[in-house]
Formats: C-alpha cells, sequence, structure tokens
C-alpha cells in the first residue's frame, strides 16, 4: 500500500514514520493546531464518559434516577444548553487560537513560490519585486525562527502541501495561489507530503524541509545566488557524465545552474548532489539510487514523467551518477 | 536495504521499491556464484554488498553506503532468500 508506511524511506524518516507527527508541532504556525486537537480528544473523552454514566443509569439506576434522566429537564439541559454552550465557547476559542494562521502578511516575509507538478515539487525562492532569484526542487530551505510565506501554486491538478510538523494542510489549486506560512523554531529536516490525491504516484509525491540557523542559510543562498559551487572532488567520469547529459537528452527535462542545460519540464537538478532524497521524497541519495533511478525509474515510481534509460550501459549510469552527485 | 535503496535496483521481499536495474533477488540464497563470478561464501557477500567494483569494475552495482556491520546483517538477510 502507501510505501511510508512499511519500509524506512528517506521521508518516512523525516516524517517520524506513520502516522504522520501530525501532534509533535515544530513551529508557531503547527502549535494551534496541535493543541486545538488536544483539547478536542480531551472534551470528546469527557462526554463519552457522561454518556457512559448515562448509559448506565438508563440501564441500572434506581426507579428515581431513570425518571430524572428521561424527564424534560434533563433533556433541556444534556440536549439543548450543553451542546450550544459547549460548541459556541470551542468555536470562538479555535478561532482565536488558529487566527494567527490567517494574520496578514507583514511584506518584509521572505517568500517562496512552491508549485505542485505530477509529481514533484517546483520550488522558486522570491526577491523583494516578487522576481524568481533561485530555482530548485523537492527540497525546501529555510532559516529557523522567522515565518516563511509559501504561494502556492499548482501546474496541473490539485496538489496539496502539508508538512505535519509545520503547518496545517493547503490545496495549490491550478491557477490560484494559496498563501501559507511556516515556520520552525529549531533546525532539523521536516517531511512533507502530497494530502491531495493527484493521480497514479500521489502517494510517492513527497519533500523535506530544511531549517537552518540564520547565518548557515544566509550563506547557503548567498552562495547559490552567485553560482559559487563547493569544489567538486576530482573523478574520471565526472566529464564524460556532464557530456551525457546533453548527449541521452536530459538537458531537455532538467536544469543544472551555470550550464547549458535549461529544460523546464522535470526538476531543478542544480543542487541535486546535496538533496536528502531523491524521486521527490522517496529514495535516500546516493550513487546507487542516483544510477537505479536514471536507469529504471518508472520501476521505482510507476507512471511518473521520466523515461527509462535502459539503453545506458553500467558505466554511463555511472558517469551521470558522479556528474550529479557533484552538482552540489 | 530500505535504509541504503538498494530496492531502487534490486526487488526482494520486505525491500521497497521493487528497482530493475539489477538481477531480483529473490532466491538469492540458492545462487552459487555471486554476480555470476564470485564464490557465494558470507564474508565475499558482505564485501560485495558495499564495494562491489572492487570485484567486478564495470559492475552496474556501485560501491554502497553500509557499515561492515550493516553489510554482514544485508549478507545474512540475503541468505534467507529462496531456501530450499
Ligand atoms: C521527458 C523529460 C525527462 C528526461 C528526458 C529526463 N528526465 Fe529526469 N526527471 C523528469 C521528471 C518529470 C522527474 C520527476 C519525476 C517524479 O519524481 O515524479 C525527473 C526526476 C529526475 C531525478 C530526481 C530528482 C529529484 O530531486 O528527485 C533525477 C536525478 C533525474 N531526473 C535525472 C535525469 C537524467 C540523468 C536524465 C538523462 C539520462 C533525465 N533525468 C532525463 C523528467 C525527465
Ligand atoms: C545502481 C543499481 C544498484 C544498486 C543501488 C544496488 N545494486 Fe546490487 N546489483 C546491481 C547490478 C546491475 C548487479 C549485477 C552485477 C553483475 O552481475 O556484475 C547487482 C548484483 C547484486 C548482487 C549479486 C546478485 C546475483 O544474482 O549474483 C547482490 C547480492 C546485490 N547486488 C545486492 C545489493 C545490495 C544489498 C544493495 C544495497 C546495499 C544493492 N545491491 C544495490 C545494481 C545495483
Ligand atoms: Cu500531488
Amino acid at each position: 500500500m502507501w510505501p511510508l508506511i512499511s519500509t524506512r524511506s528517506a521521508v518516512g524518516d523525516a516524517l517520524g514514520g506513520w502516522p504522520p507527527p501530525v501532534l509533535d508541532p515544530a513551529g508557531p504556525y503547527a502549535n494551534p493546531l496541535a493543541t486545538l486537537s488536544w483539547v478536542l480528544f480531551g472534551g470528546a473523552g469527557l462526554v463519552f464518559l457522561v454518556v457512559l454514566a448515562a448509559l448506565w443509569i438508563a440501564l441500572f439506576g434506581t426507579a428515581a434516577r431513570k425518571e430524572k434522566l428521561g424527564g424534560t429537564r434533563a433533556i433541556w439541559i444534556g440536549g439543548v444548553a450543553f451542546p450550544v454552550v459547549v460548541l459556541s465557547v470551542l468555536l470562538v476559542w479555535g478561532l482565536s487560537m488558529t487566527g494567527s494562521l490567517t494574520a496578514p502578511i507583514r511584506g518584509d516575509e521572505m517568500r517562496v513560490k512552491v508549485t505542485g507538478e505530477m509529481w514533484w515539487w517546483r520550488i522558486a525562492y522570491l526577491g523583494a519585486d516578487g522576481g524568481a532569484v533561485l530555482h530548485d526542487a523537492n527540497e525546501l530551505h529555510i532559516p529557523v525562527g522567522r515565518p516563511v510565506v509559501l504561494e502556492l501554486e499548482s501546474a496541473d491538478v490539485i496538489h496539496n502541501f502539508w508538512v505535519p510538523r509545520l503547518s496545517g494542510k493547503l490545496d495549490m489549486i491550478p491557477g490560484r495561489t494559496n498563501i501559507m506560512r511556516i515556520q520552525a523554531d529549531a533546525p532539523g529536516v521536516f517531511g512533507g507530503q502530497c494530502a491531495e490525491y493527484c493521480g497514479g504516484p500521489h502517494a510517492l509525491m513527497g519533500f523535506v524541509v530544511v531549517a537552518h540557523h540564520s547565518e548557515d542559510f544566509a550563506r547557503l543562498m548567498t552562495a547559490r545566488r552567485a553560482n559559487i559551487r563547493p569544489p567538486a572532488p576530482a573523478h574520471p567520469d565526472l566529464a564524460r557524465g556532464a557530456q551525457l547529459f546533453g548527449s541521452a537528452g536530459c538537458a531537455a527535462c532538467h536544469r543544472v545552474a551555470g550550464t547549458g542545460a535549461n529544460g523546464a519540464a522535470g526538476p531543478d537538478l542544480s543542487y541535486v548532489g546535496s538533496r536528502q532524497t531523491l524521486g521527490a521524497g522517496i529514495l535516500p541519495n546516493n550513487r546507487g539510487t542516483l544510477m537505479g533511478w536514471i536507469g529504471n525509474s518508472q520501476a521505482i515510481k510507476p507512471g511518473n514523467r521520466m523515461p527509462p534509460y535502459s539503453m545506458l550501459s553500467s558505466d554511463d549510469l555511472r558517469a551521470l551518477a558522479v556528474y550529479l552527485e557533484a552538482q552540489r | 536495504m530500505n535504509g541504503a535503496g538498494c530496492g531502487s535496483c534490486h526487488s526482494a521481499p520486505g525491500v521497497w521499491p521493487e528497482g530493475e536495474v539489477g538481477p531480483s533477488l529473490d532466491s538469492f540464497a540458492q545462487q552459487t556464484l555471486i554476480a555470476g563470478r564470485l564464490p557465494n561464501r558470507a564474508d565475499i557477500l558482505a564485501d560485495y554488498v558495499r564495494n562491489a567494483p572492487k570485484y567486478v569494475p564495470q559492475s552496474g552495482m556501485p560501491a554502497m553506503p553500509l557499515t561492515e556491520e550493516e553489510a554482514r546483517d544485508v549478507a545474512a538477510y540475503l541468505y534467507t532468500l529462496g531456501r530450499r
């Protein structure tokens, strides 16, 4: 069924296994949801106990008690007054509690556009003027302790953006921009998952959010914006991999910043070597999984929009993997 | 094996996904040779799953991020597959 349940995939680790850690919030936009949930669980538990007590009286109580329980007064109190009061209080309290989630955007927050694609995530960090300054995919980097405004869009069908430890769920709807905020209180890796059925490999449409200390985050963004890469370890296959990336047709669908590869049909691979996951949050990222994905991603994620490359030799696969590992 | 992602190339019971780049390992314990070349012995297998290119330089099976201990556990698991 859902592989995240039965296996240790990278995103499964980040999600903390199954069920998703919805009651383990890690930021101010997830806290109120967890508190609200606990209050609802507690309240439901109490009401359940009261109902059990009433049932007990109805079955085994004295005649006088039964009389009272069936009287008009009991019905007015238990059937009308109690629910009206409890539900009204809950509504007001719940709205005030989650009000912070819909508070207006201040305008000075960091903004990122996340676009749902079948079946991966396109990510664009936006500058002050709203234009994209950096492109990436399947992994969102944020600084800790600051709200990040996400502009959620879709390129095809309805998807849903969900990072259980950082936020509630919000639909990504074609032709619309939905705004959501997330914030992480401490550095860490938080798993995310598409939460609206979007066709075939929907359950394999995951991603991770990586929260960094502010200085680390600033350093990462500055380096990437200036296209300053950590030096690639010398490897005899590197040049061949780069050449194959063009000649095997990868560049038609994938972009690698600073090279001629500028395809837009698939995820940006400029930093794929430093990603925590592959295949949109489903595999660990190492040479083996890279080679396996390129060789036949259809056996891994059936129906995804990248063709299998059964015509490549093991040497070709290795060279491509070495080249992609160096894209950090 | 799930932690290292062997499933991106192999199928084996309890391992996800079920990749098709390498051979199925469903009845590996019945084989006499590893990769058609090496004697199928526990010590060689444990080393092979970590560093296949050392034995077969052109192999489609790359070195994998397993510790020695994990590799021994993987080998032990592989020997349970298809035992008659
Ligand atoms: C027809 C367009 C297309 C071509 C050609 C193509 N890809 Fe892809 N690729 C995709 C799509 C679409 C995805 C996202 C699949 C998904 O996760 O649903 C993808 C995903 C990937 C990923 C995983 C990225 C991640 O972050 O998870 C890698 C690595 C990759 N491709 C490498 C390659 C290489 C190497 C080649 C050339 C041998 C290639 N691709 C050719 C469309 C393509
Ligand atoms: C990039 C794809 C890839 C990955 C990832 C991969 N393998 Fe392999 N594996 C292969 C290929 C291809 C062969 C066949 C090699 C040969 O015959 O020379 C192979 C062969 C093997 C064999 C010998 C099979 C036989 O029938 O003789 C074993 C055992 C094995 N792999 C185990 C593993 C384990 C365990 C992992 C994870 C730690 C793993 N592989 C990861 C591609 C891969
Ligand atoms: Cu989706």
